[in-house]
């Protein structure tokens, strides 16, 4: 693989029991840049986001073949432990999933798992992860409210600023606007924007807009094959597959 | 109109049938009320029966049964939840998996005597414990396994998964996920399965009868090797043993009484969890 690569898939196959969700994979994903994943629902775009943190292992009666790799590092060898992997390459889910617990502890909660126990770091990380996520200005005055009580959008820019606390390399982003209102969702797609100086940012989304507005690469999946993969530009100017044409103009999908 | 008539006759039948069911409830209420009452005072609470049982107090009793019930729970309570734990997060989900989920259902479902027997066989006996506040305990703490794995089993699938994948997603391993995340959030569905085990247990007779209850024991208990008193058996003994009946029998209303009131009380605790715990959730 070529060094320039955050993170890259070879031949990557998988399977729900005997159904194949994913064929043939290679996709790679830049440093510093946005990739997006389109494609309509069931393609197989969020299964293979999940493949990239090794969350999917979680599901039973699931097979894996093919390669990933995070650095160089194939993160799929039986000595790599999952757990680390998932401290270094973040998830931000479809739905909000604030765990019921206050603002201050749903971030200082990864911190702590991750073994780090002085009070004052902890609390300095806190703040600066809700100012990189543009929530502190919203909650700075109840970082002991649960969490529970933030409206939607707040719980997804939460969810992001607990991701970042832990200082992921990789972020990935499981359709983090599907269940947020427009106003919301501009918010999210600007604090994208913003996190892609420091971060890696791979994003699945069903809406080719945001895909538009927020990556700088595409790809482009259909019943678990990677039809295309450019530059955002290019896929949604002049896309070379008859089929990726049809999707993003709106023929089907 | 036909139709109408035939719904009028439904409603006030079902209506009827809520009727009768209350109103038993209302007289059981009413009889132990009405008979227990009269003998209730502080002294029958504080004070160790005299006289063959037909003076005094019973507070060796109230004690008994308040022993009989700890010991049972600091037994049931981290066994049972173990199991939960284990048979929720950890266990693969295969056949023989299911076989010991549907055994533990089953279990729920012996009858309490043969529990009784049990712990004479095994506590009693064979592990010689004797007849003791350890062996009656042991043997509750079994009989409330099943209630307190079913009840915890059921908070902690109520947790959902999505906070689940966040914990591990942050890099957390299983083991911290459940300690930090899903055990807090069953909490309070924990603890109301755990109140109402309480009362079950509290209540029973049978598996106390052979295992660790005393007609007539002189002072509290000494050790967890002592025979104790429990207000169940005591019951049970005031009414069909002893010189004096009659005397006897204002006594068992009155121990009525203090575990009605002792039931109802533990389950008004489990409601109001669990009330809380809806509003928790949203």
């Amino acid at each position: 693989m070529d060094d320039s690569m955050k993170m890259c898939s070879e031949n990557v196959n998988f399977f729900y029991g005997r159904q194949q969700a994913l064929k043939e994979i290679n996709l790679n994903i830049l440093p510093n840049k946005v990739t997006a994943i389109i494609g309509p629902s069931g393609c197989g775009k969020s299964t293979f986001i999940r493949l990239l943190n090794r969350m999917n292992e979680l599901v039973p009666h699931t097979t894996l073949t093919g390669r990933i790799y995070l650095d160089g590092q194939d993160i799929l060898m039986p000595c790599v432990d999952p757990v680390e992997i998932r401290r270094r390459v973040g998830m931000v889910f479809q739905k909000p999933n604030p765990f019921p617990k206050n603002i201050f502890e749903n971030i200082s909660y990864g911190l702590e798992v991750n073994s780090i126990r002085n009070k004052r770091f902890i609390e300095e990380r806190v703040v600066e992860s809700l100012k990189k996520a543009a929530l502190w200005d919203e909650v700075k005055d109840r970082l002991y409210d649960s969490a529970l009580n933030l409206s939607g959008g707040q719980q997804q820019r939460l969810c992001i600023a607990r991701c970042l606390a832990v200082k992921p390399e990789v972020l990935l982003f499981d359709e983090p606007c599907a269940s947020l209102d427009p106003i919301s969702t501009r918010k999210v797609e600007e604090l994208i924007l913003e996190l892609k100086k420091d971060y890696t940012i791979a994003i699945v989304t069903h809406n080719m807009q945001q895909a538009a507005r927020v990556s700088d690469y595409t790809g482009f999946f259909l019943l678990g094959e990677l039809i295309e993969f450019d530059k955002t530009e290019k896929i949604f100017k002049a896309p070379e597959d008859h089929r990726t044409e049809d999707y993003i103009t709106g023929r089907f999908g | 109109m036909k139709r109408d008539i035939i719904q009028k006759i439904g409603f006030f039948s079902l209506f009827l049938s809520i009727l009768i069911t209350f109103s038993f409830l209302g007289m059981i209420v009413y009889f132990i009320f009405s008979r227990g009452l009269p003998v209730i005072s502080w002294d029958f609470l504080t004070q160790p029966p005299r006289n063959a049982m037909t003076e005094g107090g019973v507070a060796p009793v109230i004690i008994g049964t308040v022993y009989l019930t700890l010991g049972s729970m600091i037994f049931a309570v981290p066994l049972g939840l173990a199991c939960a734990v284990y048979l929720c997060e950890y266990s693969p989900k295969s056949f023989v998996v299911n076989v010991i989920r549907i055994s533990i259902n089953n279990l729920a479902g012996v009858p309490s005597v043969v529990f009784g027997l049990f712990g004479l066989a095994v506590f009693v006996k064979f592990f010689g414990f004797g007849v003791s506040l350890l062996s009656g305990s042991l043997t509750l703490g079994i009989l409330a396994l099943p209630l307190i794995i079913s009840a915890s089993q059921e908070a902690l699938i109520a947790v959902p998964y999505s906070i689940r994948e966040a914990s591990l997603s942050l890099g957390a391993t299983q083991w911290q996920t459940i300690r930090r995340i899903v055990l807090p959030t069953a909490f309070p569905g924990i603890l109301t399965g755990v109140i109402l085990s309480i009362g079950r247990v509290a209540g029973e007779t049978a598996p106390i009868l052979f295992t660790a209850a005393a007609f007539y024991k002189r002072g509290y208990p000494k050790s967890i090797f002592s025979e104790v008193m429990a207000l169940p058996y005591h019951i049970y003994a005031l009414m069909t043993e002893g010189a004096h009946p009659d005397k006897q029998r204002a006594i068992a209303y009155g121990c009525s009484l203090i575990l009605l009131f002792l039931v109802l009380s533990i389950s008004g605790v489990a409601i109001f969890l669990r009330q809380q715990q809806r509003s928790y959730h949203g």
